[in-house]
């Protein structure tokens, strides 16, 4: 049991680890502020998403887990937000892309 | 070395390359950025110096509510004066800043550098002592009853910070509002997350006041997280600034501190002197204190960084 | 599994410093803003594995502080933005 929850981790864990390198190879990588938002958004949701869903089998109380996965959604939250208000600035600024 | 070393060594070279870039930033609202970064990865060393009290104070208040304080002026400059202040600086007033800067630098180096008797630590004192507080934090234990009188006298600094920011008011504007921080009440998308996040953040920073009794956490940093929330309510426009005559924010703002002096003038009919709590009464003493300062930091931290009147009081003209 | 979670969290850590590399050049504002963005919740990250891998006490809370502030910035910097006359983000 304890070796399933550890393979859970391990992979989970790596998942989350790979799109936080994506999104920072975005960040970097792409060419205006719409994409690298577009590439931001992904580390956001599902980078720290499956950290944190690789982190709840070693969480070591319930209540422990559930704070854990409370980060998460207020993370998401705020990611989506900013995610549209930045892009609505954006789009005031530039108007509507053709 | 093991690994948690080198991510240690790794974490301190990135605190230090992020804290000199801010400083060497041109532009002020990149610096201020910079800033919100560099007190982001300090709250990580603080957790690895095993200190989580600190790291929740340095996230609250160095990254969160200084860093908008800190970016709302640099955008708030950038609108009022287009023209580099540094191109006006005169070359000896330039020379004069650098020498006062390495005096400055070398005094402190010198005192840090100088070789000290070892003071035997006071923490096996402090911990022996923490039963006769009632409470299960260290740390809240110093801040609260060893140390009382520092506090209270920080708390008084805040309402000062306060009075600081109204006097910048104009005499028209006395008594009214501060200026409009947005175009007017948030919709959307982050008119819902301003609906749906300070009910959460509420929760959390009671939470993190109240638990602050045996597990990290505290005043200060519950009080904090409340001032973010306060603040997001009024940065969005779903809340008005208060009006700087209005009664209630005043008794609000000096309800901490006012409560603190009351308690420890009990000391006096209870015990020895002012600040003096007999064991039994500690606890609750210091749980009434502690409700009453967060109350009054969750309303002095946002009135910092929301700025002076700006707008007159309903009812009088502008001429 | 503790020597595991550290190798990650080093891992993380240096995609986000990466990350700041756009704080640094820009061009503009809302670029620095997106990197703040992602350094706060790569710090999220980072702080749960660090925790998790050395069982330091008091991270939970820290971390729920930092998801409540992770939008803060951000959104200061957008309203902060609308209320200046309408000049778009990143004006020079």
């Amino acid at each position: 049991m304890s070796l399933l929850a550890d393979i859970v981790t391990v992979v989970a864990v790596c998942a989350g680890a790979l799109f936080f390198l994506a999104g920072t190879v975005g960040l970097l990588r792409l060419p205006d502020s719409l994409s690298r938002l577009h590439a931001l958004t992904k580390a956001d949701n599902l980078g720290l998403g499956l950290i944190v869903l690789g982190l709840l089998p070693q969480a070591g109380s319930v209540l422990a887990a559930l704070k854990l996965v409370a980060v998460w959604g207020l993370v998401q939250l705020s990611g989506v937000t900013v995610a549209q208000v930045v892009a609505a600035a954006l789009r005031r600024r530039d108007g509507p892309r053709p | 070395m093991s690994l948690i070393d080198i991510l240690d060594i790794a974490l301190a070279l990135v605190v230090l390359a992020v804290a000199g870039w801010t400083i060497a930033a041109r532009d002020s609202f990149a610096a201020a950025v910079g800033y919100v970064a560099y007190g982001l990865m300090l709250s990580l060393v603080w957790l690895r110096l095993s200190a989580p009290d600190v790291a929740l104070t340095e996230a609250a208040i160095g990254s969160g509510v200084t860093g908008v304080l800190l970016m709302t002026a640099a955008v708030r400059l950038r609108r009022t004066s287009q023209s580099g202040a540094d191109a006006s600086l005169r070359t000896a007033t330039r020379i004069a800043a650098a020498l006062l800067c390495l005096v400055v630098t070398g005094a402190l180096a010198a005192v840090i550098l100088a070789p000290v008797d070892i003071v035997a630590s006071l923490a096996p004192a402090a911990a022996g002592h923490l039963a006769s507080t009632g409470l299960g934090n260290p740390v809240t234990a110093v801040l609260m009853a060893y140390r009382a009188f520092d506090t209270m006298l920080e708390k008084g600094v805040l309402i000062m910070a306060v009075i600081a920011v109204w006097s910048l008011a104009d005499d028209r504007a006395w008594g009214g509002r501060a200026g409009p921080l947005s175009r007017g009440p948030a919709d959307g998308a982050l008119g819902l997350l301003t609906r749906l996040l300070p009910p959460i953040g509420i929760v959390v920073g009671i939470h993190i006041a109240w638990a602050g009794a045996d597990q990290p956490g505290g005043a200060f940093q519950g009080g904090a997280l409340l001032a973010a929330m306060a603040l997001l309510v009024v940065m969005t426009g779903l809340v008005k600034a208060p009006a700087v005559a209005s009664r209630w924010l005043r008794i609000v703002i000096v309800a901490g501190p006012a409560t603190f002096i009351l308690a420890g003038s009990l000391g006096f009919a209870i015990a020895a002197g002012f600040l003096a709590w007999p064991a039994g009464w500690a606890k609750p003493l210091i749980l009434v204190v502690e409700a009453f300062m967060v109350l009054s930091i969750a309303a002095t931290l946002p009135l910092l960084v929301i700025g002076p009147p700006q707008r007159p009081p309903a009812g009088r003209d502008t001429p | 599994m503790s020597e595991f979670l550290a190798v990650i969290a080093g891992f993380v850590l240096l995609t986000v410093v990466v990350g700041l590399w756009r704080i640094l050049r820009g061009p503009d504002d809302v670029d620095r803003t997106l990197a703040t963005q992602l350094l706060g919740t790569g710090g999220i990250a980072v702080l749960l594995l660090v925790a998790a891998g050395t069982g330091a006490g008091g991270a939970e809370d820290l971390a729920l502080g930092l998801a409540l502030l992770a939008a803060f910035a951000s959104v200061a910097f957008v309203t902060g933005l609308d209320a200046s006359d309408g000049d778009g983000p990143g004006a020079p």
